[in-house]
This record gives C-alpha cells, sequence and structure tokens, in this order.
C-alpha cells in the first residue's frame, strides 16, 4: 500500500487557474497605471540680483510691452489687443518687416565679421593676464563661435538686438488661465518662426530637429542665434494702475 | 466523395491556451514595471489650463512639484493654497523645501531639477507671482507651467 502511494507521487497542482490569477492581477494594474507625462510650458527665471542698480535704459523700439489686466485684458505696445492677434504682433516684433522706427532694428551678421571676431578673442584669450579677463573673453568667445555656426548654416543673417526683450506683466488679479494663454502664444510666436526658417533652410521644423544628432543639434543652435526666446519674467509690477 | 467527409468530420483542432498564461504574464510584467503610482494626495482642487505649446518633463526623478488651487475640504475657505508634499504650506516654507530637495539629490543633478506649478486655471496671479518670486530666492530658477494638452 505504501509502497503504491510513493510511486504515484504528488499530484501536480492544477494550474488551470493560473490565467484567472494573472489576467486580475493584470487588470489591477491596467486600471491603476497613469501613463500620462507631464507636459507645460517650460520658462527660465532670472536670477535675484543683489545690487540694485537701476539697468540701462532699454530703447522703448526693443521692448514689447505685454499687460495683462486684473479683468484678463490686454494691453500690447499701449493698445488694447486680441489674444488672438498676440501671435502675429510678437512675430511683427520680432522680425521687424518693414524695418519699422518703432520694432527693434536687427542688424546683419557676415560671415567676415564672425571669423575676425573669432580670431580676434581667441588671442585675447590666450593673452589674457588674469583670470576675470579670461572668463569674459571666453565668454565673448563663445557667443561669436555660436554666431559663426549660425552663420555657416544659415548664410549671412539679420540679428535681433541683445536688448530686444517680450515684457509681460500681470496684475494682481488677472487668471492664472490668461497667464498661460498668454505665454502659449508668446511661445507659439517663436516657434513659428523658428519652424518657418528652418523649413526654409533644412527641408526640415524646427520642433522635428533631434538634438541627439550632431549635424542637427548645430541647426537648432543656428536657428536660436536667429530667433532667440526672450520672454522676460520680469520683477512683479502691479499693472493695475497702468492698465486703467 | 468520402474523402472530403472525411475532413470535415475531423474539423479544426482546437487552438491551445497553454502559453495564454504566459502572454498574461507578460503584459502583466510590462504594466507592473511602468506603473508609477501617485507620490502624494492632492489635498488642493486643480484643474490645469489648456495650452497647444507644450513640451514633455523629460526625467520625472528630477521633477519637483507645487500645487496651488483651493483646498478640497471646503472647511478651509475657498482661497488658493499652496500645497508642498504631502501637506498645505505657507510662501515661506517654499525656500527649506526647495533646499530638502536639493539635498536629496547629487550636486551635479541639482541645476537640471525643474519646480512644476500645477496651478488652478481660476487662481489669481497674485500667489503664482509670489511663489515665483520664493523659487527665484531660493535660487530654482527652472520651472515648468503645467498644461493639459489642447486648444487648437
Amino acid at each position: 500500500m505504501l509502497k503504491k502511494r510513493k510511486r504515484g507521487g504528488p499530484g501536480e497542482i492544477n494550474a488551470g487557474s493560473m490565467a484567472d490569477i494573472a489576467f486580475l492581477l493584470l487588470i489591477f494594474f491596467l486600471v491603476t497605471t497613469t501613463m500620462d507625462t507631464d507636459v507645460g510650458i517650460l520658462r527660465l527665471l532670472p536670477p535675484i540680483v543683489e545690487d540694485m542698480t537701476p539697468p540701462d535704459k532699454v530703447k522703448q523700439r526693443n521692448i514689447y510691452e505685454v499687460l495683462v489686466n486684473d479683468a484678463d485684458q490686454l494691453l500690447v505696445e499701449g493698445q488694447p489687443m486680441d489674444i488672438k492677434d498676440l501671435r502675429e504682433g510678437a512675430k511683427e516684433f520680432m522680425t521687424n518687416p518693414g524695418n519699422s522706427e518703432d520694432l527693434p532694428e536687427r542688424t546683419l551678421v557676415s560671415r567676415a565679421e564672425c571669423e575676425q571676431q573669432v580670431a580676434n578673442f581667441r588671442s585675447y584669450v590666450a593673452q589674457a593676464q588674469n583670470e576675470t579677463d579670461k572668463q569674459n573673453y571666453q565668454k565673448q568667445l563663445e557667443k561669436w563661435e555660436d554666431k559663426l555656426n549660425a552663420v555657416k548654416l544659415l548664410g549671412d543673417y539679420k540679428e535681433l538686438p541683445g536688448a530686444a526683450v517680450i515684457s509681460l506683466q500681470t496684475g494682481s488679479k488677472t487668471s492664472y488661465d490668461m497667464y498661460v494663454q498668454v505665454q502659449n502664444e508668446l511661445e507659439a510666436a517663436v516657434r513659428e518662426l523658428r519652424d518657418e526658417l528652418s523649413k526654409e533652410k533644412f527641408g526640415k521644423k524646427y520642433t522635428e530637429l533631434s538634438d541627439i544628432k550632431e549635424d542637427e543639434k548645430n541647426m537648432i543652435r543656428a536657428i536660436r542665434m536667429v530667433y532667440p526666446q526672450r520672454i522676460s519674467e520680469a520683477e512683479p509690477v502691479d499693472v493695475t494702475q497702468k492698465a486703467n | 466523395m468520402s474523402r472530403f467527409k472525411e475532413k470535415s468530420n475531423k474539423g479544426t483542432p482546437a487552438i491551445s491556451t497553454a502559453s495564454l498564461p504566459d502572454i498574461i504574464f507578460m503584459l502583466l510584467f510590462f504594466f507592473m514595471v511602468t506603473t508609477v503610482m501617485r507620490e502624494v494626495d492632492l489635498k488642493v482642487k486643480v484643474t490645469l489650463p489648456e495650452a497647444s505649446e507644450v513640451e514633455k518633463l523629460e526625467d520625472k526623478a528630477l521633477v519637483d512639484y507645487i500645487y496651488i488651487g483651493p483646498p478640497v475640504s471646503s472647511s478651509l475657505g475657498t482661497e488658493p493654497l499652496i500645497q508642498l508634499n504631502d501637506q498645505y504650506a505657507k510662501l515661506d516654507e517654499i525656500g527649506p523645501w526647495v533646499k530638502a530637495n536639493n539635498d536629496r539629490r547629487q550636486e551635479a543633478e541639482v541645476p537640471r531639477i525643474t519646480r512644476s506649478l500645477k496651478v488652478d486655471k481660476e487662481t489669481h496671479m497674485k500667489i503664482v507671482t509670489d511663489v515665483k518670486q520664493e523659487l527665484r530666492k531660493a535660487n530654482a530658477l527652472k520651472i515648468n507651467y503645467s498644461t493639459a494638452r489642447g486648444r487648437q
């Protein structure tokens, strides 16, 4: 009797319900999983400056002033504006197609000039007396190298002055929704300009360039030189008074 | 004739379901690995505004969230509150919070940390601006206005 039992061994566990159990777990994870990744508008805040020296007086033509009041109404460059027109307005500011006196003057950057400046700053860096000078020259050198890169890829181009900036100010009761919409329109203006330029020069949209490939990385840098994204998250100023 | 008959009698053999558990397990492991459980309980109501020009936040491990919105429990009123981690916070707690989060990470990663602002769209800008000023003071400059994908 004993022998018989041994020979049979313990019966196999029925694995028929294994699939059901796995299904149950699977459904649990399917339900709890959130696949959404966080998306949003990325911004860099300016660092706080300790010394309160008033900044150089920037020419009015170099500032694109966007005010949003407490009632979510827009005042752009002193004129009331609908949010729908903001994108075109910002694009006009950045391109200045009619060489208007009220919009930033874009200066031509040529290859010869870039090569000259790069050579100059190379020698300055090499001859710099102290560390701070060297760092300053190094920064200048990098800036000109970036420009040279842009000229190589795009040909001579027109550059926005360094002071040109879109300044966005809100009232204390402006809704966050409106603020995001304005940010979105400004972002869209820059993106559309970059896309157009990229399409014309490289046959590919700017947003389709990937920074993993070395040559496309340079293209991105070049396009950013022509249309920099300069939206100022300036010191908060209550615009309630101004806008009224 | 008999040949045809024979065939139809046989019918198609049943599909073997022996590998079904394996397939299910594979799916199960996929979901187990990709699942990220929600880290905090939301104590404020946040309806994100919509935007079209959005970018993805690449590295989830390097994102900290600040929630701003009206509190969930109505006993606390309807004024928007700030939530850091799992609790309500005041403005002056943002600085220490940033520092604590920086210390938690490797030094090289600190400049790459993004603070994602999840703000209810009905909120007034006052509180958002104040939070931004606090972040600037704490030298946490990389921020993200979290939005939903939409519009246009």
